[in-house]
């Protein structure tokens, strides 16, 4: 405010214009895992929808399916329904912990090397060196300019960027039907809408947050990195500049001419040549770095020409960094390791693992719930009985129809009949058919004798008939009028 | 005023040249953008306005040249329904109505629908539940006084009861045993006894044994000398536990010394043949049907109910 000149000045914006990031090709130790990671990754992705997984006749053989249209969730040998989405909810929650027990153990290794954002963006800067040239033709083609060769390799570029970006949004779709039908169906342009849609979206994002955003997506959009920042202490595993050792910095010549007043950096520039985030990382630990290493082995090749000693960029604990500094060796890696905090990331995690899948070994696949109708409450019958009506709904999670009897208890002689049977002959249960893996939805009558309390409680039971083991039951009750005759 | 426009030191924007006592305004226009926008929506509205109703008049508002009506919508969106529901409808009044019960499928149908036409010709009368009330029978319960198979059901439905000037209508008529002087009033009381000691609400008394005496003479014929009723009349059981008027004394001495008349229209020239099936299927289901008179019903222990999955949801009204 004190200056308004400054606050008037014309030149300055709300927002920074982009600086452009053109990343060196680097090879060493941490590109190869990077290589590795992504080759995995991007194989997940693509290869699961098209695992085969055999659940009979009545279900699904896709191993992973989201099958949003008949609200199932398939994933191997589990089958989940909506009303189970708690188990969709935990495995979220362990995500979430096991992305902070990561964090603070090895600090951004997902944004590093697994984040989607960085696999894609690392694919898509690989094309671009592929057709561009590497970092240097890159400036001088962005500087170029528009001509035959330069609008010949950005269209190319732009191609090959634009199909692996539909490529990416249509291996999404197999997740949610069965993808050799899919497949079929979206090139004969029988998909439903919403898959053409899901496609067009995903490959637009692609090719934007890939081709052009990449680095912005991680420092303006993301909310990972500022929470990551709480995450992490100083026992996490970061990319550091070791400054002690670097500072101050200057070049082989000079170092020669003047030995002694000189760090072991020789400010060759190949730490910033190679980042894909476009940081300086000799500033220190900053939101921009992703932790991908890949300075790492651009320092080591340089420290190997120049024969000095590598890690001047290294992994390394800020806790370690300290005691580097002051000449002590660093802590074990077992002490960084099991510290309070991680154990307590892991045994929560490890809990809500163990516990969910204790759940999902001991679920009943069968279930019932009944509803009492309420108009009329009763029906006064010739005989002096009286009869209530239930709409009862059967949930057979099984991938096999099968036959299930419900019983009543607790009201004393009453008999039970469902809407299509009749009373005559009529017991205390009932058989119903259920179809595979559905929703039976049943009227059941229960007729009791008119003497007897205005209201009393009794219990429906259904069992499965090919396994007696599987029950489930509802307290329900039984209305009578006020005076009865 | 009209001074040429200067730049204005402290923020470098041009003046509009206007100045009132050493005050002047600054040159901001709207941004273009913003201008845009306002024509490119003044051009919708008058496109709009050609193409949509829009000009409210004295009656309604201007068609609009595409001739789009919020009604017109509507009227598309029903009519494509009823489209839809067709070839169920043709089926249903196809269908022989005693073997409607072998095909679930169809008689969901109609039950659903039938559960919405009751809801807009049948309850004013027999209730949103269809329980009746006084002199209005329940339709849930297991006592007819016409028939309750579903030929039967839909024969009352089509025709009525006691509709006048109507040949085929459902026609009973209980004399008025004490308005008209066919029975004294003691003697009516003496059949309000017997009829209270027949569905167990009294004891037996001399009154009731005199009742007894004169319901043979003046009742049995048409409620039989059992009193269980007779459904070709719609003469009603005296010995169960449902009565359409109350069997508290008051009530039975209106009843006979009065007489009933209950009426109910008849649906046949209102509804179609298919809807007029689908409340028959209906009435039959709320648990009171019964099953064809001539058949046997199958011993039902061991039937096992097929319920098709995802049937339409029932409302719970």
């Amino acid at each position: 405010m004190s200056n308004p000149e400054e606050i008037l000045d014309p030149g300055l914006k709300l927002y920074e214009k982009r600086k452009g990031v053109y990343p060196k090709a680097v090879t060493g130790t941490f590109r190869r895992l990077k290589w590795l990671i992504m080759a995995v990754t991007l194989s997940v992705y693509y290869i699961t929808p098209w695992i085969r997984w055999d659940r009979g006749p009545y279900a699904p053989d896709q191993a992973v399916l989201v099958d949003l249209a008949h609200r199932r969730f398939y994933m191997f040998g589990i089958e989940i329904w909506p009303h189970e989405f708690y188990y969709v909810a935990g495995m979220l929650v362990m995500a979430g912990i096991g992305l902070f027990l990561v964090t603070s153990a090895v600090g951004r290794a997902w944004c590093g090397y697994s984040c989607p954002q960085t696999v894609w963006t690392d694919l898509f800067q690989h094309v671009e060196r592929a057709i561009d040239g590497d970092r240097n033709a890159q400036f001088r083609l962005q500087d170029a300019p528009w001509g035959p060769k330069k609008i010949g390799k950005r269209l190319s570029k732009w191609s090959v960027w634009l199909f692996i970006a539909f490529w990416t949004g249509g291996a999404w779709i197999m997740y949610f039907a069965d993808a050799p039908t899919l497949v079929v169906d979206f090139w004969t342009g029988q998909a439903a809408f919403v898959a053409y849609a899901t496609v067009g979206v995903l490959t637009a994002t692609t090719f934007v947050f890939g081709g052009f955003m990449r680095e912005q997506v991680c420092i303006y959009m993301c909310p990972w990195p500022r929470i990551q920042a709480a995450m992490m202490d100083e026992k996490s595993l970061t990319v550091t500049y070791r400054d002690w050792r670097g500072e101050p910095r200057g070049s082989v010549k000079k170092a020669e001419a003047q030995p002694g007043s000189f760090g072991d950096c020789i400010d060759c520039n190949q730490c910033v040549a190679v980042c894909p985030t476009g940081i300086d990382i000799r500033e220190g630990p900053q939101i921009g770095c992703i932790t991908c290493a890949l300075c790492i082995d651009a320092c080591d090749k340089v420290m190997d020409q120049v024969g000095r000693p590598r890690g001047l960029i290294d992994y390394v604990t800020e806790e370690d960094a300290e005691l580097d500094k002051a000449g002590k060796p660093h802590m074990p890696v077992l002490k960084t390791l099991f510290r309070p905090r991680t154990i307590l990331y892991f045994s929560v995690w490890g809990t809500i693992g163990l516990a969910m899948l204790f759940a999902v070994g001991n679920r009943t696949r069968i279930d019932i719930s009944a509803n009492h109708d309420r108009n009329p409450l009763y029906v006064q019958l010739a005989d002096g009985d009286v009869r209530n009506a239930y709409t009862v709904n059967l949930r057979n999670m099984e991938n096999r129809p099968r036959t299930m009897e419900i019983s009543m208890t607790g009201l004393g002689q009453a008999v039970l009949w469902s809407g299509d049977g009749s009373r005559d002959g009529a017991n205390q249960s009932v058989k119903v058919k259920v179809p595979a893996d559905s929703v039976a939805r049943a009227r059941l009558f229960v007729a009791a004798p008119g003497e007897g309390a205005q209201r009393e409680d009794f219990k429906l039971t259904v069992r499965a008939e090919d396994d007696p083991s599987a029950q489930d039951s509802h307290e329900v009750f039984f209305e009578r009028p006020e005076i009865a005759r | 005023m009209g001074n040429k426009p200067k730049i204005d030191k402290a923020t470098g924007t041009k003046t509009v040249g206007h100045e009132w006592d050493g005050i002047e305004e600054l040159d901001t226009p709207m941004p273009r953008w913003w201008l845009m926008s306002l024509y490119a929506c003044i051009i919708w509205a008058l496109v709009y306005v050609v193409l949509y109703p829009a000009w409210p008049m004295l009656n309604s508002a201007t068609e609009g040249v595409l001739g789009w009506s919020s009604r017109g919508e509507y009227q598309k969106e029903v009519d494509a329904r009823e489209a839809e529901l067709e070839p169920i409808r043709q089926a249903l009044v196809n269908i022989d109505i005693h073997k409607l019960a072998d095909n679930p499928e169809l008689l969901n149908e109609a039950i659903q629908g039938g559960r919405s036409a009751f809801k807009v010709h049948c309850v004013q009368c027999h209730g949103a539940g269809a329980a009746g009330f006084k002199g209005y029978p329940n339709l849930n319960d297991d006592e007819w006084l016409w028939g309750g198979d579903m030929e039967a059901i839909e024969y009352t439905v089509t025709n009525g009861i006691r509709n006048p000037d109507h040949a085929e209508t459902r026609f009973s008529q209980m004399p008025a045993f004490g308005r008209d002087g066919i029975l004294q009033a003691k003697e009516i009381q003496d059949l309000v006894s017997h009829v209270r000691v027949m569905s167990g609400r009294e004891k037996l008394s001399g009154s009731a044994k005199r009742g007894a005496v004169l319901f043979e003479t003046n009742c049995a014929v048409c409620h039989g000398s059992d009193a269980k009723g007779n459904r070709t009349q719609g003469a009603p059981n005296l010995t169960d536990a449902i009565s359409l008027y109350g069997l508290d004394r008051a009530e039975l001495t209106d009843t006979i010394t009065n007489s009933r008349y209950g009426v109910m229209p008849r649906w046949g020239h209102r509804l179609d043949a298919a809807t007029i099936r689908m409340l028959t299927a209906y009435v039959h289901s709320l648990g009171g049907g019964e099953a064809a008179p001539t058949m046997d019903a199958p011993a039902n222990d061991e039937a096992v109910t097929g319920v098709k999955a995802g049937s339409p949801v029932d409302e719970q009204s």
